[in-house]
């Protein structure tokens, strides 16, 4: 009987092999005979680094699988594992014995590779406990692994961290969206707490950007908390929803929502919006250029007798809850793509009657704002319009 | 009858009522007939050249009458105008 490193020679002997330097080559060349590069080692080896652009499949399963991969069995296959001798055999078997009709194996494997300096790629994974803790995201179809690491990926900026924001925040964080970005400059008040949940008692009079931030870390340590310690003005809201992938508006008056408005026209920022009073809430998205804006819905604000918002006003302390949590939603179905957002929509929920209605809101061809080039939108125009100050401050 | 869903900020002006039925064959006349019944509501739907305020939006059933032809959109006995006004608050 011959020994297996003599078997792995007569084999090697059989089978083509190519220099790692061949397969750079190749693929540096943009791959233009479509040859397929197989990794062929056991998961935690692929998982660890592979040559950019391989297939896995491991050696244990390469009969069962290779067709899955290469369906054509007159296709280019370059074979590699650790050293090229796992990949000598597996040559063997798909030549002898599956007939593919141009296989080779890479000599030296991905150790040989690496060693001529080229670059491997290092999938990204999660961890044990991230599997754990978002299995049942990863269970649903819609998001899966591939969705979960858009929620971590994520940049979600939130505005406010009261009524709107506390709920937003909570399921943002749990679904584990890696950043939320939260800008609030108040600290939190006994009178908070019967709807800002994501405050406590022990907490009162901390910032309420310190406050929100431990306890979105007593939730998911996964998720970084960018402190905005701020009131949103013209100076400072460029550069504060810039490095964000969504805006979640959860703002108390309405020159900071037309400010907020123009600012994300002209950055392509979608606005996941909402507002409440009383028993009655308001929600939509506005998604730059692909819906209307905040201005085609509301070109101008109501009167002071009619924005009761400018001054404290009383609202049911579930209602911010249930508003928030519809946002945090479609915050969650942008960030994957998936669903109908609430785009050129107006939804109206009324507590008392438990009634939703939804609206259309179309844009308008003459917007002051979103009818033009984001770029030509300048720092001035932005958040202007008549007189509201002295209008707010009447409103007591 | 039409119905015409109220808001919270105009629901003072109505008795506190949320809906209130009004006769009337277009737009205009429907919030006319509304503005009759409950005066306090006039001045804050109507300008004072007759026209809707630009801060109220109106829809019949789901589209806004500003996309239709305004306050002369006719109004069906089982239509529902919906008064919007912008709401801010977040806290």
């Amino acid at each position: 009987m011959e020994s297996g490193a003599e078997l792995i020679r007569k084999i090697k002997e059989q089978i083509e092999e190519v220099d790692p330097r061949d397969v750079h080559e190749l693929q540096q060349n943009g791959n233009g005979n479509g040859a397929v590069i197989v990794d062929v080692r056991e998961q935690h080896e692929f998982e660890a680094a592979h040559l950019p652009g391989a297939v896995h499949v491991p050696r244990g399963y390469l009969e069962s699988r290779i067709e899955g991969s290469v369906a054509d069995r007159s296709k280019r296959v370059i074979l590699y594992c650790a050293t090229g001798q796992r990949s000598a055999l597996a040559a063997h078997t798909l030549k002898d014995l599956l007939g593919y009709e141009d296989v080779a194996s890479m000599r030296g494997g991905i150790t040989l590779w690496k060693d001529r300096g080229y670059d491997v790629e290092v999938p990204r994974a999660l961890s044990p406990e991230q599997r754990e803790r978002y299995s049942r995201h990863i269970l649903i179809p819609e998001i899966g692994l591939e969705g979960q690491m858009k929620l971590l990926d994520a940049k979600v900026l939130l505005l406010g961290a009261g009524g709107l924001g506390s709920p937003a925040a909570l399921y943002l964080a749990a679904a584990g969206v890696g950043t939320l970005g939260i800008v609030d400059d108040d600290t939190v008040d006994l009178s908070n707490l019967q709807r800002q949940v994501i405050h406590t008692t022990g907490r009162v009079g901390e910032p309420k950007v310190d406050s929100a931030a431990e306890t979105i870390a007593d939730i998911n340590p996964d998720v970084e908390v960018v402190k905005h310690q701020v009131r949103l003005d013209s100076s400072n809201v460029v550069e504060l929803i810039e490095p964000y992938d969504i805006v979640v508006d959860g703002l108390d008056n309405f020159p900071t929502r037309y400010l907020l408005n123009d600012a994300s026209v002209r950055l392509r920022k979608p606005v996941v919006s909402a507002s409440i009073l009383g028993f009655d809430g308001q929600l939509s998205v506005f998604k730059p250029y692909e819906g209307p804006c905040y201005r085609c819905l509301y070109p101008v604000p109501p009167p002071a007798e009619l924005a009761p918002s400018c001054g404290a006003n009383g609202v049911i302390g579930v209602l911010p809850g249930t508003m928030g949590l519809l946002q945090a939603t479609e915050v969650v179905k942008l960030i994957l793509g998936e669903g109908e957002p609430l785009v050129g929509r107006l939804l109206l929920y009324e507590a008392l009657g438990a009634t939703f209605t939804e609206l259309k809101v179309r844009r308008d061809p003459q917007c002051p704002i979103c009818s033009r080039d984001p770029e030509s939108i300048t720092d001035e125009e932005m958040g202007v319009f008549p007189d509201y100050e002295a209008f707010c401050a009447a409103a007591g | 009858m039409a119905t015409i869903k109220i808001p919270p900020v105009l629901r003072p002006s109505t008795s506190g009522e949320k809906e209130v039925s009004a006769e009337g064959a277009d737009v205009g006349t429907v919030l006319r007939a509304l503005a009759e019944a409950h005066p306090q509501t006039e001045s804050q739907l109507f300008g004072a050249d007759g026209d809707l305020n630009r801060y109220v939006n109106v829809y019949l059933n789901d589209e806004d009458v500003r996309v239709l032809e305004g306050l002369d959109t006719s109004v069906g006995e089982t239509d529902t105008l919906v008064i919007l006004p912008a709401m801010a608050g977040g806290r």
